[in-house]
């Protein structure tokens, strides 16, 4: 047999993270522990370390337009940066799936090494075709990125009138394993068994980059949601990672909550929640659960943090029926360049563009159609422009 | 059969008596036994019945358990309901599983329970949760929680009526866990085609003879193909070749979870896994007002357990007398009519109905600032006019 048959072989054996905390746990052996800290605190933040910049300071960052409304809100996005000065190159890539040379598809080279010189990427909604052969490309991004963390701020917008008044809850969410690992199989005809894999290094990440998130961004409280008192082991290794790594952080308050007592507490008074702290799925609902609370899917930013680099993308739909006609709302891509601008400490640019943002929003003369208005997407952007000055 | 115990919920008088399901009703006891394996045996085990007095099992449980089923008792002396109350009250500091044994029996012995939430002191991985254990020992796969708007309670949303129906056994709270490798822990979460195919079943033939319109599956296929794939397709294929006059669709959970703090108004019938419709009863609970007011049915093919809706122990409000005891007291007047004491029942759903929406004697948990013992004294009250005028 072939070198590479036996290499294609080995690959999925070789990339499952249980031999790699097998490989760990002969690597290190008696330091396993102190391994471990040290593995955590080695990784340098993304964004932070050198990457792609030029001696003028201007900061490369990759672009992924997407598919629908994709290429629309991205160039509404970048003539706001542009209108605003943000010292920021944009490196425009395409990443439909191609058919590699061993026949699967994947992303093509050119964007991975793109993201992989700049480490900082801005996406637009990605569509994945129903069909076999096609993984879904949101999902091949984040493996290929090693993005595990998701960060969703929701604040009540002024302007956005929901029921909900006082939202200001940050859902940070474990982003790579969980239930969704996706390991599944029928044992016998009609017994279906889906596995849930927690490790506690995954959740160590996590918890850590949401108390440094705590505290760098001033918020008071990290609370743990969790539903240790069904899924004991799983749910209380994540739960005594939080619970150690709450001990180094004694500037921010901790605690921890069932699944249920959060969602029953979250939809009666929001403001008792600042910032959420979970595992896969129940990071995946409750995100959502929580931008439903301030308006929906259009109007949320998100990030992905990794250990490769930080994703920032909106979370919405491509919109396929009003594509093409300038119908479409940018908001939720310039709120997460935002989050972007503030991922690259560029503070007062981000103030800028988020203050305009929002005087829009609250004067609401000029806003889109799925918000209530009649206005053209780039009545919008040009609106927005116009406030910055 | 699932479809037999429904009989004995409340419905139109002429269906009352009907004790068998209309596929079963041309079937010889052979045919069923051996050729429709998914209708199980029509048995009907009498419930132990002396004098036209029941007895049923009362679990008291921890947190404000006792003290409710103590307004409860009071309640039923004062109208001499003829229940007997069988006590077994649950240690939870306590290891072994004889108390839990004992009230098992008890349960197989009476037919019917009514129970608070038990608590489980122990975080050990090897003891399982009482409460699921209950649960699964009496095979009570279906869970049943009527949400009804109350209008005397000032919540955001109005006239919402939604009925969960969520299966209750099996899924994400398998409590299936193992350590394979240190730090690397899997959680099982085990669907199954009989499971699922009752719990469809029952919620198809609720929504039927309860009028209702529409039945909704709330699963997330889309990420875990295989589980909850088997689930969704099991309540399509109902839908579309034994109900086709009950409107079927099917909604994400996290769409779902959106769309019901925006919209609720858009579900009838919702039908889910474990997981899920803890979450979403909880959800839906908050909307209408709290944990306090709604109570939820266990039903299995020989046993119905009356709880309240969302499973608290309520252990920080214990013994302070603000606990809000309506969510027992519906949960005791589901088992009376579930009895067949339709009076009793009556009685005490009129009582709570005109203290809660036209006295408005609350507790503070939902906006009032009555203390238990207050709002258990209006009912009384009110129960004596009515049973007198």
């Amino acid at each position: 047999m072939s070198k590479n048959y036996i290499n294609a072989l080995l690959k999925p054996f070789r990339e499952s993270k249980v031999v790699e905390s097998l490989l760990k746990l002969f690597e290190s052996g008696v330091n396993k522990s102190a391994g471990a800290a040290v593995g955590v605190k080695n990784e340098v933040p993304a964004g932070r370390s050198g990457a792609a910049q030029y001696s003028t300071g201007v900061r490369k960052v990759t672009l992924i337009p997407g598919h629908g409304i994709g290429p629309e809100i991205t160039v509404a996005v970048q003539k706001i940066f542009e209108a605003a000065k943000v010292p920021i190159e944009w490196d425009e890539v395409d990443v439909t799936a191609v058919r590699g040379p061993d026949g699967k598809f994947g992303i093509p080279q050119k964007a991975i090494d793109s993201v992989n010189a700049n480490k900082i990427g801005l996406k637009g909604p990605l569509m994945t075709p129903v069909g076999k052969g096609y993984r879904s490309l949101n999902l091949a991004l984040r493996k290929e990125f090693d993005l595990y963390a998701n960060v969703r701020p929701c604040k009540s917008l002024d302007g956005i009138k929901t029921l909900y008044d006082n939202v200001d809850v940050v859902t940070i969410r474990e982003n790579t394993e969980g239930e969704y690992s996706g390991i599944e199989h029928e044992i016998v005809d009609g017994v279906v068994q889906s596995i849930k894999l927690i490790t506690e290094e995954a959740s160590k990440r996590v918890a850590e980059f949401a108390f440094q998130f705590a505290q760098d961004n001033k918020r008071k409280k990290v609370t743990a949601v969790h539903k240790a008192n069904i899924m004991r082991m799983s749910d209380g290794l994540f739960l005594r990672c939080c619970r150690d790594l709450a001990t180094k952080y004694p500037g921010v308050t901790f605690e921890e909550r069932y699944l249920d007592t959060v969602c029953l507490n979250m939809v009666q008074d929001p403001s008792k929640f600042d910032v959420l702290v979970m595992p896969n799925l129940y990071g995946d609902i409750m995100s959502d659960m929580c931008s439903g609370l301030v308006g929906g899917l259009g109007l949320t930013p998100s990030g992905n943090i990794g250990k490769n680099g930080a994703l920032f993308e909106s979370v919405h739909g491509t919109a396929p029926s009003i594509a093409g006609q300038d119908k479409a709302n940018p908001t939720a891509l310039l709120l997460s360049g935002v989050m972007m601008l503030r991922h690259l400490r560029m503070y007062d640019f981000a103030d800028r563009i988020e203050g305009a943002c929002f005087a829009v929003l609250k004067e609401g003369r000029v806003l889109t159609e799925d918000l209530g208005g009649k206005s053209s997407c780039t009545d919008y952007t040009n609106e927005i422009i116009r406030n910055m000055n | 059969m699932a479809v037999r115990l429904l009989s004995k919920i409340r419905l139109v008088p002429e269906l009352r008596g009907a004790a068998y399901s209309s596929a079963a009703a041309q079937l010889s006891d052979f045919e069923v036994q051996h050729k429709t394996p998914v209708i199980r045996k029509q048995k009907i085990i009498p419930v132990a019945q002396y004098g036209g007095r029941h007895a049923v099992t009362m679990l008291p449980g921890g947190g404000i358990g006792p003290e409710v089923m103590g307004y409860v008792r009071e309640i039923f002396k004062y109208i001499g309901a003829p229940i007997d109350f069988e006590v077994v009250d649950i240690d939870p500091t306590v290891d072994n599983d004889e108390d839990v044994q004992y009230a098992i029996t008890t349960i197989k012995r009476n037919g019917v329970g009514l129970k608070g939430n038990i608590e489980t002191k122990s975080e050990a991985a090897y003891v399982t949760s009482r409460n699921v254990a209950l649960r699964n020992e009496l095979d009570m796969y279906a869970y049943v929680l009527n949400c009804k708007s109350f209008p005397g309670v000032p919540t955001r949303h109005k006239d919402i009526d939604v009925v969960i129906i969520r299966q209750n056994t099996e899924g994400e709270y398998a409590m299936l866990e193992h350590e394979s490798v240190y730090g690397v822990i899997e959680s099982m979460k085990v669907v199954t085609a009989t499971n699922s195919e009752r719990v469809c079943r029952f919620a198809f033939e609720f929504a039927k003879r309860n009028g209702r319109k529409k039945v909704t599956t709330v699963h997330k296929a889309n990420i875990m193909k295989l589980s909850d794939g088997l689930f969704l397709e099991t309540s399509r294929r109902l839908a579309r070749d034994e109900y086709p006059e009950i409107e079927h669709n099917d909604m994400i959970i996290d769409n779902c979870c959106m769309q019901l703090v925006a919209k609720p108004h858009q579900f009838d019938v919702m039908l889910m896994t474990n997981l899920y419709g803890s979450i979403v009863s909880n959800v839906v609970c908050g909307l209408l007002g709290g944990a306090g007011l709604l109570s939820g049915r266990n039903y299995g093919d020989h046993y119905a357990v009356f709880e309240p809706g969302t499973r608290n122990t309520g252990t920080a409000i214990a013994g302070k007398n603000i606990a809000n005891p309506i969510a027992m007291i519906n949960a005791s007047v589901d088992m009376l009519e579930h009895l067949g004491h339709h009076y009793h029942a009556d009685l005490i759903r009129r009582a709570v109905n005109k203290t809660i929406n036209v006295d408005k004697i609350v507790t503070p948990d939902v906006g009032g600032t009555a203390s238990s013992t207050e709002v258990v004294n209006n009912i009384m009250v009110n129960i004596g006019k009515m049973a007198r005028g």
